[in-house]
């Protein structure tokens, strides 16, 4: 047997968007049959009233290799063509050309709890989600106690799923497709459920299935979690392959290119932004970095104006990463961020000073919320994403290197190290 | 190339039925009645006793209309027994042909997220279906011994009616359920179709009461020999072969029909559905 487990090439998938992906009833068959005949008779003089069809192409030209045991990552944005992709390897749809050929049983997690019915306990979803993902009765039998005791719900096996909890629901469907043994796994986002421990154990598994030598394809927005389990990677981007190879490298264009999207009309300040209704608006934001003392403060100016009078404005402020973890978000409450009778041009400031001291280095995303203070649906006006900002790095520690985000983590906490030696 | 190599490429036009596969996914299909029949009376009061109720009550309405005031004769045994032990057989059918039909649609979910021969799905429903069937006989073996009416020797061909029953159940099912995934028609056309086919069925009225002219009505439709050909086995008397044969043809050519429609159009069901 060759060593190559899934070899694609050529592959497209064509959709047809427009009117026809509507319910074509009966009705148009049939009225389509009785005007036909007319048309040909009389032409078609007047303007053709048939629905626009367009087509779509969800995939075009895809080509790659994926070798026995590896684990390829695919990323991209939303409409990609990944999920697509993935239904094409697993057979639940026919591509429009070209060809794949897979060697070897194709396990598919599209979904996780596919085909659970809630009026069956635990015990006989186990069993009935575990054929539907192509398990043997017997696979099942043998593995049941591990599934069981991965999703962690002995004490409900005879319940029905319908009283479990959400969390208790999510955790067997996912225990029961953790344990599909196909050789090659098909993957998709699978890990956006459960909290954050669960997430961890999900992802814990599958790493450990990685090094049972199976090969995976697995399709997550999570990039840091794509980063650590894949070692290969393929970028689409509308339908198209972007870039292929060693995921250090497509997970970084992939991470420029979404970055350039983000900023691309922005450049560190914004354009004007309106809530029309209230005639609030932000007419700029800026975030400088300012040396002083030989210590770096981070500075974020925001200019407002409002035509109406506003009671009181609170100001929040979201700092993420990149990958959408959060850093730090402050309330009005926090900072007293308020605004008292509001009414014309305003600006205010926020300033950090010594920023590396709590921060790596590197790239952050800035929201910012106006909102009236301690009210449930307040929010004037969001800006999501509005200026990136940029932390230069630092060397923290002393050590003679930068510590930066991408490398070492968010926070360089200021922990110390001591050595106690006993000699005997 | 190894045994398990796999080719995915767009959908040539040769038909296959891929009777090799079905076999390796016989479990899930397994696995799909089981599901249908546990939760068919589930959070029901009365539970599977809904499967000899209605049946039961259907044949006392049809006894007093049909039988009493209408008095559509019935060939010699008590009007009761000769409507019973046509309509379980017919219920059977029916909800075989509804359930299968509706199959597909209602398993949008699964179809639209996991592979498996598509076949699987009206098939598990016209064979779930068969559990009412086998509980509502219980009253006809009970209306046997009230009636004193028994079978002959001949009831051991009862399995061959069952499961032609069930291929012409399954032809319906295939056809009906391939084309709901595409016109959503078909959820307002089935109850209509299955009321107006109950009529042309000899269920209230014995063959022998249709005028020699409009027989060969009866003799297109694919259920009516083998609900005649089920009673006259129940109740020991003479099977009309004839009609028979002509239903086993008209349902064989409903199933290799319904099979090339299905498997043709069965690899767009996931983008349409």
């Amino acid at each position: 047997m060759s060593d190559i487990a899934i070899s694609v090439e050529n592959l497209g998938k064509c959709y047809q968007i427009g009117e026809l992906e509507n319910y074509y009833t009966l009705r148009d068959s049939l009225t389509d049959i009785v005007k036909y005949p007319i048309k040909l008779i009389l032409g078609s003089g007047e303007d053709e009233k048939k629905p626009e069809i367009e087509f779509i192409w969800a995939l075009k030209n895809i080509d790659f290799e994926v070798k026995h045991g590896e684990i390829i990552g695919i990323i991209g944005g939303n409409g990609a063509g990944k999920s697509t992709l993935l239904k094409i390897l697993s057979r639940i749809t026919t591509p429009t050309e070209g060809k794949a050929i897979i060697n070897g049983r194709v396990g598919s997690l599209l979904e996780v709890g596919t085909g659970f019915h809630p009026e069956l306990t635990g015990r006989e979803n186990i069993y009935l989600n575990g054929s539907i993902l192509g398990m043997s009765k017997t696979e099942i039998t043998q593995n049941f106690d591990k599934i069981v005791d991965f999703a962690e719900i002995e004490k409900f096996l005879d319940t029905p799923v319908k009283r479990y909890s959400s969390g208790m629901y999510v955790r067997l469907a996912f225990a029961v497709a953790a344990h599909l043994e196909t050789e090659i796994l098909v993957v998709d986002e699978v890990l956006a459920v459960g909290d954050i421990a669960f997430q961890k154990k999900c992802l814990g598994k599958i790493e450990d299935v990685s090094k049972e030598g199976r090969t995976i394809l697995f399709v997550s927005h999570n990039l840091s979690a794509i980063k650590s389990i894949c070692q290969k990677g393929i970028y689409l981007e509308n339908g198209i392959i972007n870039l292929k190879g060693d995921i250090s490298d497509v997970a970084k264009k992939y991470e420029i290119d979404q970055f350039s999207k983000i900023n691309s009309n922005k450049n560190d300040k914004i354009e004007h932004l309106e809530n029309t209704e209230l005639g609030l608006s932000i007419n700029s934001v800026t975030a400088n970095i300012k040396y002083e003392n030989y210590l770096k403060n981070l500075e974020i100016k925001i200019n407002g104006k409002s035509k109406n009078k506003i009671k009181k404005m609170g100001i929040s402020l979201k700092i993420k990463t990149i990958d959408n973890i959060l850093v730090c978000h402050l309330w009005p409450g926090h900072l007293k961020s308020i605004i008292n009778d509001l009414q014309g041009e305003w600006s205010c400031r926020f300033l950090c000073n010594n920023i590396n001291k709590y921060l790596a280095g590197g790239e952050y995303l800035l929201d910012i919320i106006l909102l009236r203070p301690k009210e449930h649906d307040g929010q004037l006006l969001t800006a999501e994403n509005i200026i990136r900002i940029h932390i230069p790095p630092d060397d923290v520690y002393n050590s003679g290197g930068s510590f930066y985000l991408h490398r070492y983590g968010l926070v360089p906490l200021p922990m110390t190290f001591n050595i106690t030696k006993e000699n005997h | 190339m190894s045994d398990n190599t796999l080719v995915i490429e767009p959908r040539k036009s040769l038909l296959k039925l891929d009777l090799r596969e079905l076999w390796n996914f016989r479990e899930l299909l397994y696995f799909l009645v089981w599901r249908d029949i546990k939760v068919r009376y589930k959070q029901t009061f009365i539970g599977a006793f809904w499967a000899i109720l209605q049946p039961f009550f259907t044949m006392v309405v049809f006894t007093i209309f049909f039988g009493k005031i209408a008095k559509i004769p019935s060939d010699n045994v008590p009007y009761p027994i000769f409507s019973y032990s046509g309509l379980i057989l017919w219920t059977y059918f029916s909800s075989a042909v509804s359930n299968s039909s509706n199959s597909l649609v209602g398993s949008s979910n699964l179809i639209s997220k996991v592979y498996f021969p598509r076949l699987i799905v009206p098939l598990s429903s016209a064979i779930s279906a068969a559990v009412d069937y086998f509980i509502a006989t219980s009253i006809l073996v009970l209306m046997m011994f009230y009636y004193g009416i028994f079978p002959n020797i001949q009831i051991i061909y009862l399995p061959i009616i069952l499961l032609l029953t069930f291929l012409s159940a399954t032809g319906f099912g295939l056809w009906l359920s391939a084309l709901n995934v595409k016109y959503r028609d078909v959820r307002f056309v089935l109850p209509f179709f299955i009321q107006l086919l109950m009529f042309l069925t000899p269920v209230i009225y014995p063959i022998s009461f249709i005028p020699e002219k409009f027989k060969w009505i009866l003799y297109l439709n694919p259920v009516g020999g083998l609900i005649n050909a089920h009673r006259a086995l129940v109740l020991g008397q003479e099977v009309d072969y004839l009609y028979l044969l002509s239903s086993i043809i008209i349902s064989f050519l409903l199933i290799i029909t319904g099979l090339a429609y299905f498997k043709k159009t069965e690899s767009f069901f996931a983008d349409i559905i």
